[in-house]
């Protein structure tokens, strides 16, 4: 029973990563059409931009700060440098330069800061608080719990109730009809690419940590759980996204708590397979059709 | 310019998709506070005249003039703050927006939030379905439904000029003369000036003051309404009725 709670409250807090990351590759899928696998690079990209100012100033949330706002930056050069260049008449055209972009980054920061792993700085303790003899969570695990939710919250805040997440939505769902009614549709892609790449930074600050350093291809496995995530989720729905990165988070728990941490892998790859065959569109894509 | 000037001035336009033009070199002219009625068969370019206006599609040739201002060059997204409000082809209600979103994007353009938001009481006023039906999203609307949604997100924009590309198409004759008295009530109460292209020829021009007559990409006739409608040759000609 101590281990099932460990390992749940492990999961959720993983989860809690995945979760963002997956609202980032959300995010993106909804206002471009486009899976950005770019979206690992681009935030240990901003991960080392953060791991270079703290290095140089001594302050962990120096960098934090400069790592969220390096994401946002790269998101919008990545959609106004490349992106907007690319023909989207074929899905299959973005992702291949998501992909050299892969390559390019990764190149990129191997050049800069050679390919060994880094140790990252946890901003609070990692050691778990223990209630009745019980380990449970740290304080680290409640920074990161409290940091997704405030992502969540205000991701969720921006779209449902202010006049640019009107916008945003408006020229996702009808582009044409947006332009008509005077919204500027390149800018809102350009703002989505930025809100998700400065969400994917965000989980990458979290998430590195806890894993083995930072490292040009540190957040590849967490793109695949996340990935699994979305998909679990529904692209195209960002509370799916959070339900998605929690149930991963939990299962990859159990998976490695009761069965060795060797069958993760193939437990993403089982989920993800399921969820295909079963679900296609998704745990939270609508029953109905919505197009008339 | 006076108030009865010309609101809207088209010379010469040519646009298409491609390289094959649909429009040959087309001449328009819309005097403020009148209802225009383009008509004409299906593929005589209208719909093209119409998205050429309002700048999705960008001429080949030709001068767009609002209210004197030469209009080239002028982004889709900027002409609603020239006074211009085009509801496309089938309406373009964004089903997956509430009611209300859908108004409130009509104006969110506005420097002036207050008179935004008079506007947006004024439609709902004008429109009492919609104002029971605010949180409902756009696909659950039937089809009248849907055009009052159309036509009062545009009217939030408080526009000068309408473009309304095929108001009656799959609407009960009953909902489209709904409409065309509206269009006649809008006209007459706040001078807004109007350019419809329509199929259903009778309506339009029970409606217009001018009507156009395009065929294959070019103007055919353009001549008071009342005078279209009694015109037998021409309207076996090209009209079919």
């Amino acid at each position: 029973m101590d281990r099932f709670v460990f390992l749940t409250l492990d999961g959720l807090s993983r989860g809690a990563v995945y979760a963002a990351f997956a609202l980032a590759l959300v995010l993106i899928w909804r206002a471009a059409r486009v899976v950005n696998f770019a979206q690992g690079a681009m935030a240990v990209a901003a991960a080392y931009v953060a791991y270079s100012v703290a290095s140089a100033t001594g302050s962990y949330w120096l960098g934090f700060v400069v790592a969220l706002a390096t994401g946002l930056l790269l998101g919008a050069i990545v959609d106004r440098a490349v992106m907007r260049y690319v023909d989207h008449t074929s899905p299959l055209n973005p992702v291949i330069v998501a992909l050299g972009l892969v390559l390019l980054i990764q190149a990129v920061l191997g050049m800069i800061y050679g390919s060994e792993f880094r140790p990252a700085e946890a901003p609070f303790s990692r050691g778990a608080f223990t209630v009745g003899g019980l380990a449970v969570l740290s304080p680290y695990d409640l920074f990161v719990f409290g940091a997704v939710a405030v992502v969540v919250c205000a991701l969720a805040w921006i779209f449902a109730r202010t006049a640019v997440g009107l916008r945003m939505r408006a020229a996702a769902f009808a582009p044409e009809v947006s332009r008509l009614l005077g919204v500027n549709v390149g800018g809102m892609l350009t703002l989505g690419w930025a809100l998700a790449s400065g969400v994917g930074a965000l989980a990458a600050m979290l998430v590195i940590p806890t894993e083995l350093g930072l490292h040009p291809h540190a957040m590849d496995l967490v793109f695949v759980s996340a990935f699994t995530a979305a998909v679990v989720g529904g692209l195209d729905s960002p509370p799916g996204a959070v339900v998605g990165g929690l149930v991963v988070g939990l299962l990859l728990s159990y998976v490695s708590g009761y069965a060795g941490s060797d069958l993760t892998p193939l437990a993403v790859l089982v989920l993800l397979l399921a969820v295909l065959l079963v679900r296609p569109g998704g745990l939270f894509a609508p029953v109905a059709a919505r197009r008339v | 310019m006076s108030e009865r000037g010309d609101l809207l001035v088209v010379r010469d336009l040519v646009a298409g998709y491609g390289a094959a033009p649909v429009l040959h070199a087309v001449d328009l002219t819309v005097p403020a506070g009148t209802i225009a009625a383009v008509v004409g068969a299906n593929g005589a370019g209208k719909t093209t005249l119409l998205r050429t206006i309002s700048g999705v599609l960008r001429p080949q040739a030709g001068r767009i003039e609002l209210a004197g201002e030469d209009l080239r060059g002028v982004p889709v997204e900027r002409l609603v703050h020239r006074g211009m409000a085009h509801v496309p082809e089938g309406r373009g209600v964004i089903g997956e927006l509430s009611v209300d979103e859908n108004l409130r994007l009509g104006g969110l353009w506005r420097r002036d939030r207050a008179d935004a938001a008079r506007a947006l009481d004024e439609v709902y006023q004008l429109f009492e379905p919609l104002a029971r039906r605010r949180r409902h999203l756009g696909h659950q609307l039937s089809g009248g439904e849907r055009q009052m949604l159309a036509l009062g997100r545009a009217l939030v924009g408080r526009p000068r000029l309408l473009l309304l590309d095929e108001p009656s198409l799959g609407l009960a004759p009953r909902v489209v003369a709904r409409t065309m008295a509206l269009l006649r009530q809008l006209r007459d109460g706040t001078g807004l000036t109007v350019l419809l292209v329509e199929q259903n020829v009778r309506s339009a021009l029970s409606v217009a003051d001018q009507g156009v007559v395009m065929s294959l990409g070019r103007v055919v006739t353009t001549a008071p309404a009342t005078a279209l409608r009694d015109d037998v040759d021409l309207r076996h000609a090209y009209l079919g009725f």
